[in-house]
């Protein structure tokens, strides 16, 4: 191993995660850039009228692909030990309803203190540049350490 | 601030619209437990599948997303005269602490204020006890969003909303 980050499979840390199996996000892993997927089913409709996706399932997604980039940059940083952050606090703003199609997610690390990071997320459909949803939330650090003395 | 009232007929209708005819809220197996103007108090079953740390058992944060987004969206229709389209806008969630695994999780929202456009609102999850939340959330609500049609009052209606639903997915539905 050199000192470069430890590539960690991170679809395989999701598809640990009941809910996001439930959900159905995968990750799309290239190189040192990672993509969610929202694979759509019925079961994220929150209006079948328009239809649209529900709040409550972007929002989901957002927080994931949220996690699952911290977990993708600071792989290694605990020997390896991947621990899930914890959410603090989540704003989402909700630009365009979500039609019934995949979605797609990016997120990026824009302050990372010793406890507390701060993380933007996106998601987007057929077109990047017109996002359905973006969020910025806080997340708690856990090193391996202090996992295991909590 | 708004002279309208529910009959309990209008009242179980609103508990018969987010259960049957909301999909996702079907899927992660939200309930409404009780609706009054302008509040709303839903429920969500522990359930294996709501899973977010596979170590702890606790669930995901996404799970009170969807309970908390879904109750404000409740509430901001017990607070309008007329049933119309509703958009959120933003929602932002605070987690207090995380939710004791096996445990059935608790909403109540409450609009406190609707303009023209806007509906304002905020919330509370807990187990048991709301003044030891596990998260609370304030949320804003565009009104009218759209020319669609707000979300069926019948199964009739949302039967056909599903067939429509089905037909531009290439009919798997």
């Amino acid at each position: 191993m050199s000192d470069a980050k430890t590539a960690i499979d991170v679809n395989a840390l999701l598809q640990a995660i009941p809910y996001a199996r439930f959900l159905g996000i995968t990750v799309d892993q290239r190189g040192n850039e990672i993509t969610t997927v929202l694979h759509f089913s019925q079961r994220l409709i929150g209006n079948p009228v328009l239809p649209a996706l529900h709040g409550g399932a972007i929002g989901a997604f957002l927080e994931t692909t949220a996690v699952a980039q911290l977990a993708f940059e600071f792989a290694g940083a605990g020997n390896g030990k991947v621990v899930l952050p914890k959410p603090i606090g989540l704003t989402i703003d909700y630009l365009r309803s979500g039609k019934p199609v995949d979605t797609y997610g990016r997120a990026e690390i824009t302050k990372q203190g010793r406890r507390v990071a701060t993380v933007r997320a996106e998601a987007w459909q057929e077109d990047r540049s017109r996002p359905i949803a973006a969020a910025h939330g806080h997340f708690l650090l856990q090193v391996a350490e202090d996992a295991a003395a909590s | 601030m708004s002279d309208v009232d529910f009959s309990p007929e209008d009242l179980m209708t609103m508990k018969d619209v987010l259960i049957e005819h909301v999909p996702h809220a079907k899927a992660i197996g939200l309930k409404v437990e009780d609706v009054k103007l302008s509040e709303a108090w839903l429920s969500v079953a522990y359930s294996e599948q709501l899973i977010g740390n596979p170590e702890t058992g606790v669930i995901h944060g996404g799970v009170i997303t969807s309970l908390l987004d879904n109750a404000c969206g409740i509430a901001v229709q017990l607070t309008l005269p007329g049933r119309m389209s509703i958009a959120t806008l933003d929602l932002r969630i605070d987690y207090m602490k995380p939710a004791t695994p096996k445990l059935d999780l608790m909403a109540h929202t409450h609009c406190y204020k609707v303009t023209k456009n806007i509906a304002f609102v905020r919330g509370t999850a807990y187990h048991t006890d709301e003044k030891d939340p596990i998260a609370t959330c304030v949320g804003t609500f565009m009104l009218a969003a759209n020319r669609a049609q707000p979300l069926p009052t019948t199964s009739k209606a949302a039967t056909e909303a599903m067939k429509i639903l089905a037909q531009k997915k290439g009919g798997d539905a």
